[in-house]
């Protein structure tokens, strides 16, 4: 994995540049120290490192617009980053770079039950935003995994998902506003407390755009009440297949649970032996399905559920009887990752997405794999929308492990997209799936998606050699090949 | 206009646009052209017909995702969907009748390019939020796709969201993917009656503030009302709030009670089921049929819902106006007198004041391309609207000027 070489000239500036910045935020808002500035090295992707030039934690969009004007005029590149959660290495600085920490913008801005929304700062977390109206009885839809940590300017950044999604959508469909500053320096709004942004839904364009295009110092979220409840069944399969043929068999019966997550064998061992939530231990594959809503509608589509999984050879089912129990068969898909990475010193968390009916191909290719690589993997899937984590287990003082791993990874997404999917559901393709982006996309779809980019970011300051595996420069893409006298149009029908 | 071109399929469709790149020919892009009146007049020299390039690729019913070209009747695909018992979740509007035009003519392709979203907008969400992928020839005659065939995916930037809604001055669609949703069994409608503005708005939260996954969520004044072809709303003889709910059949009665249970304190009640329900929606989707049938310049508002009683009460003060409420109120239709500038300055300056746009939805050609028909933006917006053209269209040949002067 390489990232653009660092600009020597940039790096001489470098005292200058610091103070510069220092005289845009004032106090400890500007770390050049190494030692501190170890702090922000990597991301959740911890495979890769790079210390930043130099570290800025603006508490203002002043001083946001401010640094980034600063940057533009004198070409200083600049990484913005949240809570520095990112599977993907979102946020992994550069050598030549400024870190653009979003940090201390932490507070919720105004709450609005009227208008079933909130307006927050980028840097409050995820669940920090439900636990500030949760007392009213709302809460924000989207929960990743990393609820407790991860902010929501990064959720946006990332389009990040969570188990709740096929019922109640990613970030992109719980987002009504952002304020963003562009790398000039303009302070722009899209979109408000009203339904829909008006013209061109830049909106959407922004979420998900991997902190490419702007910062976001503000954030307007939808509120959604709590349903009135949820309940739980835990359904065992002999075998992935027959487990997969229940989720396709549920969708088919009309139903949209809330939750629908599977984890397989060494999943599910792992995940019991550390938080102990009752798995049965000898099954091939585990769901969980979810139903939350009305108590009515609840209990008769559980009802549904278990016939459905009954008929398609579950060995196992329990329906949760309290919301204690509940939430027990949640904590152990949820301490997954954790739980499994107690099984080896390093992991990979893939996140890949296929369509479900192709989970138990893709399973058993990925059984070979692990085979040929000779690195273990555990698999746990949001089958409700078919977004697959396969965790790669590894240990990086070993070598040629890590590149092992990195293969086995790459393997994977390239099947991902072999089958019909993509290469990233919710965790982003940052840095680590950058070099397989031409596994999905064709040169000129890349150089459409960057010409995008250019319309914000004109001089590629903000976050590059993330997301594109090749950079253009803006003066290169704009270029127009004109075809006069070479078409084939003059055979089209005309009237 | 000197010439139509009609395209077979997306290659011939990409030797069109590279045409008219080459001759610098401005293009006024249609499908079923239902919409056509929908936005700026066009500054255009030939027009691109691409209602060829019709028909459904591919339907996974247990996916949840349909695949077909870009100008697939809509109405095909609605029945095709409930054949399976699915549905278009967003509920697409059909503004045919409201700009002119014939009922249920529009394309899959015109619903996505025009961000279409019935009532349930408040509950799934608009065209954008179920528009997975496409392929398509951008405005440089080259052909490109982005999105996938799956709802989970965040692999580069989202530029379906951009599509949806760019009014075909980006890029013409060839293929697009979208997903699909069970459609509910059933569908109940609690109205709740004489409200004013204000007391519509805080009755219609309460009700999208409660856990009975409310679908629909709309006002109509008395004047309104009284357009409706359902009997219980036409003969109240007064306005009308109307909240709906759908699924099981179990689940819509229980939600129904507590729903009335919940808003009694609020007014009368009334209680309509799936025929009249479905009626009632699809006219407050469709708009044509509630507001005055000709002569009227007709605004689509999008505000913060709490901010409807007093945008109302303004342009009401000033103008001659009948308007209803959809999303909770987040969305106010507004028929005005097309005098001057058809409202244009009372109803932005409320907007100013809120947050929010306005969108002169249906004018006469020059109150068209005399008022901005959607919202002026500040220079810093405008600025990257203008270059995001340019990143998809730098010699402007896809429907110039239809959003924007110039863009």
């Amino acid at each position: 994995m390489k990232m653009p070489a660092a600009d020597e000239a940039i790096l001489a500036r470098r005292a200058e540049i610091v103070a510069a910045l220092r005289a845009i935020i004032p106090g400890e808002g500007v770390i050049a120290d190494a030692e501190e500035r170890r702090a922000y090295e990597c991301d959740a992707l911890t495979a890769y490192r790079q210390l930043p030039m130099v570290v800025c934690l603006p508490s203002t969009t002043a001083q946001v617009a401010a640094v980034l004007n600063y940057c533009h005029a004198n070409k200083v590149k600049v990484v913005p980053r949240g809570a520095g959660t990112s599977l993907s290495g979102g946020a992994l600085p550069l050598a030549d770079g400024v870190l653009l920490g979003l940090g201390k913008f932490n507070r919720i801005l105004e709450i609005d039950f009227a208008n079933r929304c909130a307006v927050v700062q980028p840097g409050v977390t995820n669940l920090g935003i439900t636990d500030a109206v949760a007392t009213d009885g709302f809460y924000y839809a989207p929960d990743p995994s990393s609820q407790i940590a991860c902010t929501i300017g990064g959720n946006v950044a990332e389009n990040s998902g969570g188990v709740h999604c096929l019922k109640y959508g990613l970030t992109t469909n719980n987002v009504l506003g952002v304020e963003l500053v562009l790398m000039t320096g303009e302070v722009v709004r899209l979109g408000g407390k009203h339904y829909d942004a008006g013209g061109y839904d830049l909106l959407g364009v922004v979420t998900g755009s991997e902190g490419l295009l702007g910062v976001i110092t503000e954030v307007t979220v939808r509120l959604l009440k709590r349903p009135e409840t949820a309940r739980a069944v835990l359904v065992g399969f002999p075998s992935s297949e027959s487990a997969g043929a229940c989720v396709a068999a549920i969708i088919a019966a009309g139903i949209i649970p809330g939750g629908m997550e599977m984890m397989d064998r060494p999943a599910i061992h792992a995940a019991e032996a550390f938080v102990h939530a009752g798995y049965p231990l000898d099954v091939e594959a585990l769901l969980i399905v979810e139903l939350d809503g009305p108590a009515a509608e609840v209990d008769e589509l559980i009802a549904a559920v278990e016939a459905i999984a009954r008929d398609k050879g579950a060995v196992y089912a329990r329906l949760s009887q309290s919301e204690e129990e509940r939430s027990r068969f949640w904590a152990g898909r949820k301490a997954a990752f954790p739980a499994v990475g107690r099984l080896s010193p390093d992991y990979f968390c893939m996140d890949g997405t296929i369509p479900r009916k192709r989970l138990p191909f893709v399973l058993t290719r990925m059984t070979e794999m692990s085979a040929k690589h000779g690195l273990r993997v555990a698999n746990v899937f949001h089958a409700g929308d078919g977004n697959l984590h396969p965790l790669i287990l590894y240990d990086a003082n070993r070598p040629g492990e890590l590149e092992r791993a990195e293969a086995f990874g790459a393997d994977i997404l390239k099947l991902c997209v072999e089958v019909g999917g993509v290469l990233t559901g919710e965790h982003g393709v940052g840095v680590e799936k950058r070099d397989l982006m031409g596994t999905m996309f064709s040169d000129d779809d890349l150089k459409q998606q960057q010409r995008l980019k250019c319309a914000f970011d004109a001089e590629g300051l903000l976050n590059p050699g993330k997301v594109f595996p090749v950079l253009h420069r803006c003066a290169e893409l704009g270029r127009v090949h004109v075809h006069r006298g070479e078409m084939r149009f003059p055979d089209l029908p005309r009237f | 206009m000197a010439d139509t071109l009609k395209p077979g399929d997306a290659a011939e469709l990409r030797d069109a646009v590279a045409w008219a790149v080459a001759e610098d020919v401005p293009l006024e892009v249609i499908g079923a052209g239902s919409k056509r009146g929908y936005g700026r007049p066009v500054e255009a020299r030939a027009r691109l017909d691409v209602s060829s390039i019709s028909g459904v690729t591919d339907y996974e019913p247990e996916e949840l995702v349909l695949t077909a070209r870009a100008a697939t009747p809509l109405r095909a695909i609605e029945d095709l969907l409930a054949e399976r018992r699915q549905f278009l979740a967003f509920e697409p509007s059909d503004y045919g009748p409201l700009l002119g035009g014939e009922v249920g003519s529009g394309t899959l392709a015109g619903a996505l390019a025009c961000n279409l979203a019935g009532p349930r907008r408040v509950k799934a969400g608009a065209a954008r939020d179920h528009f997975l992928g496409f392929a398509g020839v951008s405005g440089r005659g080259e052909t490109f796709k982005a999105g996938g065939r799956v709802v989970k995916n965040v692999t580069g930037y989202d530029v379906c969201k951009l599509i949806a809604g760019s009014f075909g001055t980006l890029a013409v669609m060839t293929e697009v993917t979208v997903k699909v949703m069970p459609a509910p069994d059933k569908t109940r409608t609690v109205l709740i009656f004489g409200l004013d503005a204000a007391g519509a708005v805080a009755t219609l939260a309460d009700a999208l503030n409660s856990p009975w996954e409310v679908s629909g969520a709309a006002y109509l004044p008395q004047a309104v009302a009284k357009r409706s072809a359902v009997d219980f709303v036409r003969g109240a003889g007064t306005a009308a709030a109307a909240v709906r709910v759908e699924g099981t059949e179990l689940s819509v009665a229980a939600r129904c009670d507590a729903l009335r249970k919940q808003l009694a304190p609020r007014g009368a009640l009334e209680e309509l089921h799936s025929m009249n329900s479905a009626t009632l929606w699809r006219e407050i989707g469709d708009v044509a049929a509630l507001l005055p049938a000709a002569g009227r310049a007709i605004w689509r508002v999008s505000v913060p819902p709490t901010a409807m009683p007093a945008l109302v009460a303004n342009v009401s003060a000033r103008l001659s106006a009948e308007f209803f409420g959809d999303w909770g109120c987040g969305l106010v239709w507004l028929a005005v007198a097309p005098d001057g500038d058809g409202g244009a300055a009372i109803i932005r300056a409320q907007i100013a004041a809120s947050g929010g746009h306005a969108t002169l939805l249906r004018a006469p050609d020059g109150l068209r391309a005399m008022v901005p028909v959607f919202e002026p933006q500040p220079p810093a917006l405008a600025g990257l609207t203008a270059r995001t053209k340019d990143a998809f269209d730098p010699k402007r040949v896809l429907n110039r000027g239809r959003m924007y002067l110039g863009v």
